[in-house]
């Protein structure tokens, strides 16, 4: 069989024929399977949403519980009959619910990865390779300028500022899903004991980690109580980067402010960001990881999705892969905010 | 190196003057010796490497990488050193990732040191393979002379009077004598070691500043006590000649004689004259503030530019004279030495800057008004008895300048501010009406608003925002919906580098005119009308008379 056959791109997202699927589609569909919640990728309106259970939850806390008209929760490893075909869920490393879509016909295997990251993150499930004849992976850090150093040792570049300048508030922009819990749990592993302080955007999302299991430790709200106004110097606020903009910056003490993403790599794009902290932390798979993922995995073929596909592409065919861009519409760089 | 690698990447992106201050004096704190003296020696640029062009560090990467992959990065990234050190592999046959390798600054620089020119790419390869990322960016940012972290040799020297709780002149004038590391320097300041001597063959002496006259401060003063003098608009300078050293300085103690050497050459005295440095024109007279730019921060010079901007001495002062040391003397004592050394100068070179002839007030007030010369910006007072003091001492010196030109203009862009600025649009381009009808950005400025005025603005920001890139903002600008900013500036000169044409010198919001409409701001022609006439060297080195 033709790989096309299994799995081709539509308008609509990427379209499974023999189980009349769609995988992360963008705009409404009769039947979506998700691989996570980030809302690029999970959108609403669609009929039947196939997803992990942690995925469907955090699609109804940001969408409200009517965001589809049936949801059916997947377990990592379990083996779903859609139509024609086998659909597996498998972990991704990305946030917590994220999980790689194999899909089976007839013994051929394609996998689709979503986002993925291989660097170990304590906050979900850890990638677990899985081979297929295809492997679709993302791109977003495809270029060899991304090697992410050692996300703790940028935690402890946050945790030095602090010592460095206690009377500033220190604000980090953050994703609300993944990143603010996976730094909240880097500081935690750098020795930060003390109160972490949350923007409202985050609450949500950070309690439902903490149902889950995810220890996050005190993380008041960033609100200054009623009839006292509260010093935040020397204090680490998280939020989301859009918040960064609105007066709501105001009430901290001469704020410093930081930026936790994969782009912080780039000088530039730091500084078109107006960062004073940028930290590199990522929750997608840098050069290395890509390009060793698909070493280990040696699948017959590659499709790269959103990204920067040209140079993946062009590894592959340095290395004798064949490989070619999937290009799919709608998807962003790392936009969560 | 990791440290020194730490601080240049912290520093590049603390705008504060006094972020950048403690992140310093941190660094001093921390980094052993050598290392700190060659970390203060990079940044003041005191460091001479040059070991490799930017064109080589290119093809060592692509010796490595792949080119296709490294122009797609390249273009991406935007900047070759970093390109280069972020993508830099592992050598062939080296574990992946390389075991922890962090040799020290000390290290890294006497490698380079002891490479010969054939030999340096090889040794930047060997370092740029025990290196992690930031430092390889670190390290090809000193080998190609590259470094820019927004700091000035004054702010390092600032940084290492903080360290050691001594005053910021002490360390410029000792700052001409050493050499890095500083080791004497550091060992001083760390309260381990004697002051070190001045070395320096043709020292530096801080210079002695005025203050601004305040309002009320002519009641108390008799003009019989002063002598008035016309403020130049060029930049002050010190002007050296000692025991066989030559040196022009900037009044911050740079050395700044590479990019004048028609003046030094003309330095035949044993003195220290304080002065003011302009340019002439082929006719004599002085040029304007933009004509000197042409000879300001190079480290050479060309022929065609000696010849179209010769430089100018204009002397105020004498410090020392024939092994003697007159800053203890009164000013009168010291002016009448200067005008015995001046009647021996090259008077093509030099000139005594003229006293004015001052009985009232009202007389000062008057010449202030009506400078006879364009490159006048004010005039200054100086007390007859005061000695040379460095610093800005009170009550000797009073500096009272022209009246600001001012010129109303329609806010188009607000970006967001830093630090205690967080979450307000406090930096506002302004533009003017061009005969198209359109409006043409002219400057931007950041200052001269209150609290409650920035408020204002904000909210009005936020109110008429057009469009966002990141964190500027275009704002509503029509001739009858928009915010009209009174701009004070000091000067104004032709631009390359602006849409507008003209740049203006120190700009700074002066008054908001929300009673004004927009379409009634004024003109670029207005603005244009200010400039100096073109300079007469460029046009005559096309046609020669």
């Amino acid at each position: 069989m033709r790989p096309a056959d299994l799995l081709q791109s539509r308008p609509e997202g990427l379209y499974c024929p023999p189980g009349d699927f769609f995988i992360d589609p963008v705009r409404p569909v009769a039947r979506a399977l998700v691989t996570h919640a980030h809302s690029d990728h999970a959108t609403s309106g669609h009929g039947a949403v196939l997803a992990t259970r942690e995925t469907l939850d955090i699609m109804a806390i940001r969408m409200g519980e009517g965001f589809a008209g049936s949801v059916q929760p997947l377990r990592y490893g379990e083996r779903v009959a859609i139509g024609e075909v086998a659909t597996t869920f498998h972990p991704a490393g990305h946030v917590l619910g994220s999980a790689q879509i194999e899909v089976e016909r007839g013994g051929f295997r394609i996998v689709a990865a979503g986002d993925y990251k291989r660097t170990p993150d304590p906050t979900c499930a850890a990638f677990e390779p899985v081979r297929g004849d295809v492997f679709i992976t993302e791109a977003t850090f495809g270029l060899p300028v991304f090697r992410h150093p050692e996300p703790l040792a940028e935690a402890g570049r946050l945790l030095q500022s602090l010592t460095q300048f206690p009377e500033r508030t220190h604000l980090i922009g953050v994703y609300a899903l993944g990143k603010a819990q996976r730094l909240i749990a880097l500081l935690r592993a750098a020795g930060h004991d003390g109160p972490i302080f949350v923007h409202g955007a985050l609450r949500r999302l950070c309690d439902y980690y903490a149902e889950r299991g995810v220890a996050l430790g005190d993380l008041p709200d960033a609100t200054i109580e009623r009839g006292r106004s509260r010093d935040f110097a020397g204090q680490i606020v998280l939020g989301p980067p859009s918040a960064f903009a609105s007066a709501w910056v105001r009430r901290f003490a001469d704020p410093l402010i930081g930026f936790a993403s994969g782009w912080m790599q780039v000088r530039a794009r730091a500084r078109q960001r107006g960062v004073e902290l940028p930290l590199v932390i990522s929750d997608h798979c840098d050069w290395t990881e890509l390009t060793t993922t698909i070493d280990e995995l040696d699948p017959t073929e590659v499709w790269v999705t959103h990204g920067r596909e040209e140079a993946l592409v062009r590894w592959c065919s340095l290395t004798g892969r064949p490989a070619r861009p999937l290009h799919l519409v709608g998807y962003e760089d790392e936009a969560e905010d | 190196m990791r440290r020194f690698a730490d601080l240049l990447e912290r520093l590049a992106f603390t705008p504060a003057r006094n972020g950048k201050l403690r992140l310093i004096v941190d660094y001093l704190r921390e980094a052993p010796d050598p290392d700190r003296g060659w970390g203060i020696a990079a940044i003041t640029r005191d460091l001479k490497l040059d070991a490799v062009k930017p064109a080589l560090l290119r093809s060592l990467a692509t010796e490595r990488v792949d080119a296709e992959l490294f122009a797609l990065s390249y273009d991406f990234v935007g900047d070759l050193a970093e390109t280069v050190a972020l993508i830099w592999p592992p050598a062939p046959g080296l574990p992946t990732p390389m075991p922890a390798s962090d040799p020290s600054l000390g290290e890294v620089i006497d490698t380079l040191h002891a490479a010969s020119r054939r030999e340096a790419p090889q040794v930047v390869e060997r370092l740029l393979d025990r290196l992690g990322g930031s430092e390889r960016y670190a390290l090809l940012k000193l080998v190609t002379g590259g470094l820019r972290v927004g700091v000035s040799a004054r702010l390092a020297k600032q940084a290492l009077a903080d360290f050691g709780g001594v005053d910021v002149t002490e360390i410029e004038e000792l700052w001409h004598g050493l050499a890095p590391p500083y080791q004497p320097l550091f060992a001083w300041l760390d309260g381990d070691g004697e002051k070190p001597v001045s070395a320096a063959a043709a020292p530096f002496r801080p210079v002695m500043l005025a203050h601004a006259l305040g309002e009320r401060d002519l009641d108390r003063m008799a003009p019989g006590d002063f002598v008035a003098e016309w403020k130049w608009d060029g930049i002050r300078v010190q002007a050296v000649s000692e025991a066989g050293g030559r040196r022009l300085y900037s009044r911050t103690g740079d050395d700044i004689s590479g990019a004048f050497p028609d003046l030094v050459a003309a330095l035949d005295f044993d003195a220290a004259i304080d002065g003011e440095l302009l340019v002439r024109r082929p006719n004599g007279s002085i040029a304007t503030f933009s004509d000197l730019q042409q000879r300001l921060n190079r480290k050479t010079v060309s022929a065609a530019q000696l010849r179209r901007y010769p430089a100018h001495l204009r002397a105020y002062d004498l410090l020392q004279a024939d092994g003697r040391d007159l800053r203890p003397e009164p000013f009168e004592t010291r002016r009448a030495a200067l005008e015995a050394l001046s009647a021996r100068l090259d008077p093509g070179r030099f000139d005594l800057s003229p006293l004015l002839p001052v009985e009232s007030w009202e007389d000062l007030a008057r010449l202030r008004a009506a400078p006879p010369d364009p490159v006048i910006e004010g005039v200054m007072l100086k007390r007859r008895d005061s000695p040379y003091v460095p610093g800005r001492p009170k009550g000797l010196w009073f500096k009272w300048k022209r009246d600001p030109h001012v010129i109303d203009a329609v806010l188009m862009y607000a970006q967001r501010g830093h630090g205690k600025r967080s979450g307000y649009y406090s930096d506002y381009t302004f533009g003017l009406w061009t005969s198209d009808g359109s409006l043409a950005p002219v400057g931007k400025a950041y200052f001269g608003f209150t609290d409650e005025e920035l408020e204002q603005i904000d909210r009005w920001v936020r109110a008429n925002t057009t469009e966002r890139f990141g964190p500027v903002r275009a704002v509503r600008a029509e001739p009858d919906h928009g915010l009209v900013l009174e701009v004070a500036f000091e000067g104004l000169a032709r631009s390359t580098r602006h849409r507008s044409g003209v740049a203006m010198r120190f700009p700074r919001i002066s008054r908001l005119r929300w009673d004004k409409p927009p379409g009634e701001a004024d003109t670029l022609e207005t603005l244009e009308a200010l400039l100096p006439e073109p300079p007469q060297g460029l046009g005559s080195s096309r046609s020669p008379a």
